[in-house]
């Protein structure tokens, strides 16, 4: 117990550097805009009335440290500031549109893991016949294709074509929950496949280099069945590199909805971050930046958490 | 690991295993063909990129154009051939950058023992910034241009490029010729330069190979989206949004700058895993 309390607080120390870090550097991105980024957001026709308003709205014309203080101390309070074009707190717009990213990005991690780990695992006790060839093949394609094109090819055959699914859109908040989700399915079916790609790389890998350990040798010879030996002992075994390519690819799911949710016209994060910046609303930028890289730290940390429960060898 | 055994396999052996990986030549021939398609351009193209014909408007694959027309009439294939010159640059100065960066940062990190924690933990911060977002964000604050897109990938794949590279390092600095270039009073730079970058030759050229591809997915990603590279020549990625309005009754508009980006940079997966196989034997086991 001593040792798990011991690597929690070893790594929440960690993750309190990288957080203070992540907030440093996405502060330090927005003021890199060459000129001012007041300027910038309201465009040519403004008056240098209009760009001072701004500036004092968006606290620019502090010093730097003052700005970089406020910015710390807005976090703390849960105020990441006021988005522009929006005119709401970049936190609630955040909060109204977390939901169609939080369950693309849940389903597209079940589809992925789901195709994965059992394609992954077939392939390395069938290494080397057709299944395993057909398997390192597609999972190389899948992970040259952008996912944002699967999910147009994905519309045109489900959406357009036969009908089956919505081509666009999530329904209003009066749009019963099912319906909401039926949205979902295309594109967390195109995100979901593109991620299985490195999950099933992993799995393989993974569980071949496990496959052939004494351990598992024993096992069989002892005389038990092919797939206690496989999910018991080799799985087992094989589970914490799996497990942080899984926490890997939730990361990278969060880069794909970015564009999918744009695709699928999806009101989530992943749109709201897009129409920031083509709007150059950076406070919406920047808090969506922070909310989605702490999520990231956050599940890093759990990853990390898990490794001890999986293998108690792990010392962290 | 990895540079002990590119230092130790005879150069006819390498040779031998080279082309004994076929899906790495396949790799390797399918790059060649993007890459020279993209250098002949003018010369290739059937047509001009942007020649306007609006009578041959969204004309599907045909004898006179084989990948089909857009909305102006424009040749589908001509575009796509040229479209492959900025994705292709757009990759190779983010490679450029990012390998400068990430060289640099991984070798300070791993054989400075007290500049690797502040490093890595930088490192870590920059990594939690998922690729497009990292890099619509830079866009968004630097302008979109080529420039800015070469340095906003750049410094996004920069971090994923030092974390391999400080790992190498590390196992480096423990090996004793580089323990003995230090005991002989060798200057530091002297030794990181002749001693540890040259032996770090094999894991750079792999992971270099692999943000190739990532860049070109990220480009075609920030293009489609309309934060990419703006110019009048066309891109893979702004084909596909400009396509997508008449993709349901012209869905070759869709169909081929996407086989343009899966192609190239499944040819660059293809390669970046031979070599990985081709310097470290023991991964080549397993596939």
């Amino acid at each position: 117990m001593a040792r798990i309390a011991r690597a929690l607080l070893k790594r929440l120390g960690g993750m309190a550097i990288v957080l203070a870090l992540v907030v440093t550097v996405v502060f330090v991105i927005v003021r890199v805009t060459p000129g001012d980024p007041a300027a910038v957001m309201l465009g040519s026709d403004a008056t240098p009335a209009d760009i001072a308003q701004l500036r004092t709205k968006m606290g620019l014309d502090a010093p730097l440290i003052t700005q970089y203080a406020q910015f710390v101390l807005g976090i703390f309070k849960g105020d990441l500031g006021q988005s522009i074009f929006l005119n709401q707190p970049v936190t609630t717009a955040l909060a109204t549109r977390a939901e169609p990213t939080f369950f693309l990005t849940l389903f597209s991690i079940l589809i992925a893991v789901g195709i994965a780990l059992p394609v992954g695992i077939l392939s390395a006790v069938k290494r080397g016949t057709i299944f395993d060839q057909i398997v390192v093949t597609l999972t190389m394609v899948a992970a040259s294709v952008p996912s944002f094109w699967l999910g147009l090819m994905l519309m045109q055959v489900f959406a357009v074509s036969m009908g089956w699914f919505p081509a666009s859109g999530y329904g209003g908040p009066d749009t019963p929950f099912l319906e909401r989700l039926h949205h979902l399915v295309l594109p967390a079916v195109a995100l979901g496949i593109v991620n299985s790609a490195l999950i099933t790389r992993f799995t393989r890998a993974s569980m071949l280099d496990v496959l052939g350990d004494d351990y598992v040798r024993t096992a069989k010879a002892k005389g038990a069945g092919a797939a206690r030996v496989i999910l018991k002992h080799a799985l087992k075994n094989a589970m914490i590199p799996i497990i942080t390519v899984i926490g890997l690819s939730i990361a990278m799911l969060v880069a794909g909805a970015v564009v999918t949710e744009t695709v699928f016209g999806l009101p989530g994060i992943g749109n709201l971050v897009v129409s920031a910046v083509l709007r150059r609303d950076y406070p919406v930028i920047q808090g969506a930046l922070l909310v989605v890289a702490a999520i990231y730290v956050l599940i890093n940390f759990v990853v990390d958490m898990l490794y001890i429960l999986v293998d108690p060898r792990v010392r962290l | 690991m990895t540079t002990m055994a590119s230092v130790s396999m005879p150069f006819a052996a390498k040779l031998r295993r080279l082309f004994g990986n076929r899906a790495m030549l396949l790799g390797a021939i399918i790059l060649a063909v993007v890459v020279l398609a993209a250098l002949l351009a003018p010369w290739i193209a059937p047509y001009a990129p942007n020649k306007l014909s609006i009578v041959n408007k969204l004309k599907p694959p045909s004898g006179t154009n084989w990948f089909g027309t857009d909305e102006f009439g424009r040749d589908i294939l001509s575009r796509a051939i040229f479209a492959g010159r900025i994705s292709l640059l757009v990759s190779l100065g983010v490679v450029c950058l990012s390998t400068v960066i990430g060289v640099f940062l991984g070798v300070i990190a791993g054989f400075f023992r007290s500049l690797d924690a502040p490093i890595s933990r930088l490192l870590d911060a920059m990594m939690s910034f998922p690729d497009i977002l990292l890099a619509i964000a830079l866009v968004a604050a630097l302008g979109p241009s080529l420039t800015t897109v070469i340095l906003a990938l750049g410094i996004t794949y920069a971090p994923r490029l030092a974390r391999i590279i400080r790992g190498s390092t590390l196992v480096l600095r423990e090996l004793p010729y580089i323990e003995a270039a230090v005991a002989m009073g060798l200057p530091t730079w002297q030794i990181l330069l002749r001693h540890v970058l040259l032996n770090l030759a094999s894991p750079i050229l792999v992971q270099a190979t692999f943000v190739f591809a990532s860049a070109m997915l990220a480009e075609a990603s920030l293009s489609f989206l309309g934060v990419g590279v703006s110019t009048d020549m066309p891109t893979w990625g702004t084909m596909l949004a400009s396509g997508r309005e008449y993709m349901n009754n012209a869905p070759w508009l869709m169909l081929f700058p996407g086989l343009a980006i899966v192609f190239s940079v499944l040819s660059l997966q293809l390669l970046g895993d031979g070599l990985r196989d081709l310097v470290d034997p023991r991964l080549a086991k397993e596939n």
